[in-house]
């Protein structure tokens, strides 16, 4: 296992997890939303592919109302 | 021209061209502030807008999975969304914001760049937007820009290729209205871009205004979500930015300092 800071929270994730299976584990498959890992983008084309590293910052975030 | 009515009306053709893509209204409007999400529904149904602004943030993790989402209701295949960098302070994070942006949004790269300085005027970061916006231009953005009511500034956001230009009439989310129609006045008659007054206004007088001074259209959010009746305020800046515009074009009777009788001083017989 290793830590993961998701949306600023500490999450323990196992080391083979995705970045699709993240997005699947937190119940957000189908959601519109976006992924940057450690300040950079993560395009979803390549969820499936990512891994990540201990201690990486995950912004997982989303369209709300706003002017 | 081929018809009287041609002639009268607003022409067909007085469109809002933003970055290549048409638009029939004037009117943008913001979905913060509102009640609920169907309450915001109804109020942009109401304003006629046809682009939208919305904020991006962290999605709430473990908390409600189903609930609805904002561009449920606000559906990208009717609006054009206008994410925008609000809560930004600095060029970086307004950069980050647009990237996440255009990939929530599948590519869609018109954004609402705002980099603000101060928590208690939330007046923009001029320097901080200079930058964000270069890099965001260089970036393939269509940027539309918030910013002061400062002509100079203004001009170095349309140089360095913003798509609009949105200097702010007071505050966001005063209502106070334009309190500097001179400036907005003079970045209007300099510019090559769309400029739209963006925050400040409170009610559909001053949208009229901005619109007689002869900006491309309002961005508004707080003066129709936080009005007691948010879809009648709605229909009523609706109206006021299309009444605004026709004066506008129609182009208003100059002020004198006396009267001038409306009726024929010939023919009395009194």
């Amino acid at each position: 296992m290793m830590e993961l800071i998701v949306n600023g929270e500490s999450r323990q994730v196992s080391e083979q997890l995705t970045a699709a299976g993240l997005v699947e584990d937190l119940g957000l498959t189908g959601r519109r939303l976006a992924v940057e890992v450690n300040g950079e983008l993560l395009p979803r084309s390549r969820f499936d592919q990512h891994h990540f590293n201990p201690g990486d910052r995950v912004e997982i975030v989303q369209a709300i109302g706003g002017g | 021209m081929s018809s009287k009515a041609t002639e009268n009306n607003t022409p067909r053709e007085d469109a809002l061209i933003i970055g290549g893509t048409t638009y029939r209204s004037r009117l943008l409007v913001g979905t913060g502030k509102y009640k609920d999400l169907d309450e915001t529904r109804d109020a942009i149904d109401a304003s006629g807008a046809e682009i939208v602004t919305v904020a991006i943030r962290r999605t709430n993790i473990g908390q409600n999975p189903g609930e609805p989402n904002l561009l449920d209701v606000i559906s990208p295949e009717r609006y054009t969304i206008l994410p925008n960098t609000a809560g930004c302070y600095t060029a970086d994070d307004a950069v980050r914001t647009c990237r996440l942006a255009r990939e929530l949004l599948d590519g869609h790269d018109l954004v609402k760049l705002e980099v603000l300085g101060d928590e208690r005027t939330l007046y923009p970061d001029v320097v901080q937007t200079l930058s964000a916006a270069e890099t965001l231009v260089a970036d393939g953005f269509k940027v539309m820009v918030y910013t002061s009511d400062d002509p100079i500034l203004a001009k170095r956001l349309e140089e360095i290729g913003c798509v609009a230009v949105m200097p702010l009439a007071a505050p966001i989310g005063s209502g106070l209205g334009i309190q500097n129609r001179y400036n907005v006045l003079e970045i209007v008659e300099n510019a090559q871009v769309p400029i739209l007054v963006d925050a400040g206004v409170g009610t559909a007088s001053d949208a009229a205004i901005a619109m007689e001074l002869g900006c491309d259209g309002v961005l508004m959010n707080t003066a129709i979500a936080a009005a007691r009746n948010p879809v009648l305020m709605a229909s009523a800046m609706k109206k006021a930015i299309e009444a605004g515009r026709e004066s506008f074009l129609a182009g208003r009777m100059p002020k004198k300092r006396y009267a001038s009788a409306s009726s024929p001083l010939e023919g009395t017989f009194f």
